[in-house]
Order: structure tokens, then sequence, then C-alpha cells
């Protein structure tokens, strides 16, 4: 069998399963749809981390900027926000059908363009940071965040806000927010594949491999880096317009920002999977978000000291990840050229010949 | 808001109660950040876990208490199982990071500090708690200003506590050796200076100190097991405005944070209070990044 043929097929079965999987399961739609999202976030997280060696603690600033300008707009298009957020949901604003998706789609878009815009601008104050400085400079804009929105009445405050209430059957509403979740991840895995085979991809390699030489070779790295946090922030910000509806109710530190949870689970699903792999991310999210619910389910109490030492133990003893293990055993599979004349044992082959 | 800035103006001894507030909390993030400065200027490991080793420190000393012993005489048993305790974590933790590259040493005490926070929750409880000193508080201009007694004692103690140690690094042999490995670990080891021992023995001694911060914080403030992280970004800020090294910055920025704290709590609403903690972070960054922009050339 060709490799189109394999790659083909492998494509096909996971679309398939996804479109199924509601279906077969219609008691875990909710599940599937938040492992999409996982999904999503660790492709995106690998753009920085992983292609780029950039290692951001801060990329989930643009899911919460995602969720509270959709929730803005959504709001927005037929009411008074600071009015709605003020009555903390006491205010119920019956929506047609009609008015509902377009407030949802052009809520998705606000949220997308508007988190892109604020890559651009946080890209110019972070982006001169390196290593850790990066890490901890992002870490903090996540944070400060969260805290200021949190005092911020015009969006609810430390309240939050009720999102409203989709005008129809529920069973109907969770099957959307889950086409809508796998839709997205889906596309960001189709708009990264083709994005790393291009230039823009190599640019962001030469980065990772030595940003002073690469400067030195004629590649704008600020540019780069700013362009790639922002390709981060377009599908974060949509991520996080779906799952801020998906829920119903948005509240600063534990849904929008929430730093220490899914901020950390994006490195996390990412090192488990294997950075700078297109494929990685996508292991490392299934296999994260399995763990997790097991844990969540059989070890209540304990998930998050299982969560803590698994960080410890994915970073000390496995941090090639998955795929990184996969490349070093089998390197002819992903096109590594391994040199054999300088291996002992083809040496023993030549002389055996 | 500007309510608050004319009742600052129209009663100044109001800013006397922030001041003293904010030199007696800005002591205990010195002495936490001094240990965080130690850790990263010799050993070169961000350790985020640095505020749950405060945490923990406030934690041994309000179980102490409950069981008799007063916290101020507990303060040396804390510290010799802090040190005891950061020993092990060295050994099973930092020793396998250190010489891997700088986001691993971070991303793994990220993980030790959600293992300790939920750990800690799991067996102190979520309830915000307080080691009871039974000192008196007294007042001063009319009742205006109150001092608690235990805020005074607790300042003493932390200059003494900070003269000891820094006398320890001026005079001691291991206090020399862990010098001389942050100069240069290579050429230390030329010298005959087991460096492993010296690492152990910083993040120990850094261990030593929080625990320390940590039962002065739970004396004259409230310990919290979530509020690990918090502790941890102030020791950051502090560091990354004084530099690595530069003991006399470290003890400024940790009393300017202290004040800044207070007064943005005052001015601005309590729940600004942790906001102002990382936005400085954040300002610092910009700062550092802006004075570097200058010193490197870019392709245009």
């Amino acid at each position: 069998m060709s490799t189109a043929m394999t790659q083909g097929l492998l494509y096909g079965g996971i679309v398939l399963a996804g479109i199924v999987a509601p279906f077969a399961f219609p008691e875990y739609t909710f599940q599937f749809a938040l492992l999409w999202i996982m999904i999503l976030f660790a492709l995106t997280w690998d753009i920085l981390g992983g292609q780029m060696g950039y290692n951001s603690l801060g990329n989930i600033f643009f899911f919460g900027a995602g969720m509270y300008l959709c929730a803005v707009t959504q709001i927005g298009l037929y009411y008074d926000v600071a009015e709605y957020t003020a009555a903390f949901g006491a205010v119920k604003v019956d929506f047609t059908m009609g008015q509902y998706m377009l407030g949802l789609g052009l809520g998705m878009v606000a949220a997308a363009l508007g988190s892109v815009v604020l890559a651009l601008f946080f890209g110019r104050i972070v982006f001169g940071l390196r290593g850790p400085y990066f890490a901890i400079g992002t870490l903090g804009v996540a944070l400060a965040a969260g805290e200021l929105m949190g005092t911020w009445e015009y969006v609810g405050g430390g309240g939050g806000i009720s999102l409203p209430v989709y005008p129809g059957d529920p069973d109907d509403r969770a099957l959307l927010y889950y086409i809508l979740c796998f839709v997205a991840a889906i596309l960001t895995f189709a708009f990264l594949r083709w994005l790393y085979g291009t230039r823009f991809g190599l640019a962001l390699n030469a980065i990772r491999d030595d940003e002073e030489k690469a400067e030195a070779m004629g590649i704008h790295t600020t540019r780069y880096k700013t362009v790639a946090w922002g390709v981060a922030a377009f599908f974060l910000g949509i991520s996080g317009a779906v799952f801020g509806n998906m829920t119903g109710f948005i509240e600063p530190l534990e849904v929008a920002f929430p730093t220490t949870t899914f901020g950390i689970f994006m490195v996390l699903m990412v090192l488990l999977g294997g950075k700078g792999t297109l494929w990685g991310p996508v292991i490392g999210a299934t296999l994260f978000h399995v763990i997790k619910e097991v844990t969540w389910t059989y070890l209540l109490g304990w998930q998050w000291i299982t969560l803590g030492a698994l960080i410890i133990v994915n970073v000390i003893y496995f941090q090639q990840g998955i795929m990184g293990w996969a490349r070093d055993k089998w390197p002819e599979r992903f096109g590594v050229v391994v040199d054999r004349r300088t291996t002992i044992s083809s040496r023993d082959e030549e002389a055996a010949s | 808001m500007l309510d608050n800035l004319s009742l600052l103006g129209q009663a100044p001894v109001l800013n006397i109660q922030l001041l003293l507030d904010g030199l007696f909390i800005g002591a205990t993030f010195v002495l936490a950040a001094y240990g965080l400065a130690l850790v990263w200027g010799v050993m070169n490991v961000k350790n985020l876990a640095q505020g749950d080793f405060v945490i923990l420190g406030g934690y041994i000393a309000v179980t102490m208490a409950e069981w008799g012993l007063h916290p101020i005489l507990g303060l040396p048993l804390v510290i010799v199982m802090m040190f005891g305790f950061g020993w092990l974590v060295y050994r099973a933790v930092i020793s396998r990071v250190i010489d891997r590259d700088l986001f691993t040493s971070l991303l793994a005490t990220f993980g030790l500090a959600i293992v300790m926070a939920q750990t800690m929750n799991l067996i102190f409880g979520p309830e915000v708690v307080a080691a009871e000193s039974g000192l008196k508080t007294r007042s001063m201009f009319d009742g205006m200003v109150t001092v608690a007694e235990i805020k005074a004692i607790s300042l003493l103690l932390a200059a003494v506590l900070a003269t000891i140690v820094i006398i320890f690094m001026k005079k001691s042999r291991m206090g020399q050796a862990i010098r001389a490995t942050a100069q240069d670990a290579r050429a230390a080891r030329v010298m005959g200076i087991d460096t492993d021992r010296v690492y152990a023995f910083t993040y120990a001694l850094n261990s030593a100190i929080c625990g320390a911060a940590g039962v002065l914080i739970s004396l004259i403030w409230v310990i919290q097991p979530y509020f690990g992280i918090t502790h941890s970004i102030r020791s950051f800020v502090i560091v990354t405005a004084a530099g690595f090294g530069n003991l006399p910055g470290v003890i400024m920025a940790g009393f300017g944070l202290g004040f800044a704290e207070q007064y943005s709590g005052f001015v601005l609403g309590a729940e600004f209070q942790q906001a102002t903690v990382v936005a400085l972070l954040v300002l610092i960054l910009v700062v550092r990044q802006i004075q570097q922009a200058r010193h490197r050339q870019v392709v245009r």
C-alpha cells in the first residue's frame, strides 16, 4: 500500500470516527467535544513551543479573550451589555434562532480577529524576552488578564456572564457545539499541516534551532514570531468562543483564563505526544484526555497530585514524547536517513558478504 | 478610588499605617526572594515551587501551634525540617533537571508546586488559617495606626535570619564553596569542590529560608494551600527587578513590592492586590526588555 493511500485511509478514518462518535455515544458528546478542544489546544501550543522553540505558559490568554469578545458581541448585538451583566443572568433575553446563530457567527469572527490583534500587540511586548523570561512573561500576561477581568464591571467582573440561552432542543445544542469543536480542530490541523510544509514553517524551525543565525540569514525573526503567535491566537480565539457558549457561563479565573489547568494541560499534552511534530500534539492530547478523565473519575481528590507527578515524570524522563521516541526507534519511517556505513552492525554485514 | 486617594491626603497618618504594614510584609518577601536569587544564581534553576515551600513552612508552624508549641519557639524546628525536605526534593527531582535546558526546570518545579499545593490541601484543608501568637496589638495616633507586637517581632526575626545567612555565605567554608560554584561550576569542580553537594545544600538552604518566611507570614498574615503561586510570583518579581546576585537590590525591591501591594490594596480596592503583583511582573519584564533592546542589533 502506498503512503498516500495509508494517509488517506487514516484521515478518512479519523474524520469518520469524529462524525460517528456523537451519534454512537450521545451521552458522551460533551466529552468528545472537549477532546477536540484539547487537540486544538495542543496543536496551537506546538506552533510556538515545538516548531519555534518559544515555550509560552500564557497561550490561554487568547482562549479567554476570544470567550469574552464573543460573549460581548453576542449580547451587544441586541442588548445593552452593561445592563445585561449587571443583572447577573437575571435578564433573560429570548433570541430567535436566526438572531442566535447570527450572534454566534459574528461572535466567533470577532473572537478570532480580536485575538489576532491582541497577539500582534502583546507580541511586541513579549518577543524580546528569551527562554525562561518569555515563559514567565507570558504567564504574567495571562494571570494579569484573569485578575483584571475580575475587576471590570462592564463584563460582569468576578461574577461572570451567563451567555444567551440556545433557543431550541438541548440535544441539538450539544450536537451543534460538538460539530463546531470538531470542525475547528480539523481546520487547525489541516492549516498547520499545510503551514509546516511552507517556507514559513522552515523559518520557524530556523528560529528554534538558532535565532541569531536565522537573523543573520536574513529572516525577520520578530515578524515571523509575531505572525506565528497570531496564527495560534486565531484558532485559540475561536476555541474560546465555542467553549464559552458550550458551558453557557463564563467567569474570569476558572473558565476564561484557567492558567493552571487548561494553560498547563496544553504544554503537558504536547510534551507527552512529542513536541515539534505534527501528530505528537494530537496523540498527546488524546492520551492525556483519557488519562485525565480516568483519574478524575477513579482517583477523585488525588487527581491533581497524579497530574503534578505526571508533569514531573514526563519532563524528567520522557521529554521527547511519544513521537520523539518513535523517531529514535524507527528513524527510516520519519524520513531520517541513517548512514549505515558508520554503524557496527552494518560493518559486520559487509564482512559476512 | 479617588475617594480613597483623597482620604490619604486628608489623613496622612493612614500613610504611616500602610508604610508600616508594607515594611512588615515586605520583610518576608525579601526572605523568600533571597532564597530564589540564591538558587537561580548558583544552580540556574527557576524554582516555581518557591511559594509552596513558604506555605508549607507556615502550615508546619500552625500545626505545631495547635500542639502547644509557640510558633516563634518552633521556628528553628521548622528551619531544620524544611532543610531536610529541601534536600529530599533536590535528590528526587531537582538533581535530574539541573543540567537540562531552562524550561525543563521551570516546568518540573511547576509540577512540584501542583503536587505540594494539592497535598497540603488534602492534609490541612482549604480553609484560610493563621498562627496565633498571643501577643497584644498596640495603637498609636489615637487609634489611627495599629501595630501588632508580633509584626514588629517578625521584622526583627527576618533581619536576624537574613544577617545569619549573609554571614554564613561570607565566612563559612560551605558559603565560600557555594559562591565559588556560582562563579564557575567547572573550575570549582577542578578545585575539588563537590558541586553536587553544594547544589543540594543550596536548594535545602533555600527551602529552609522559605520555611522561615512562611512561619513569619503565618504569624502576621494568613496562609492557604493555594496561596503558594502568588508568593512564587512575588519572588520572581523581586528577583527579576533586582537581578540575582544583587542583595541590596533584592532587599529594596522586596520592601518596594510590600509598599506597592499595601497602597494598591488601599487605593484601588482589595481585589486589585493580586492584580498588582502580576501587573508589576509584566511591567518589569517590559522595562528589562527595553533595556536589553538597546544592546541588541536586529536585522531591519
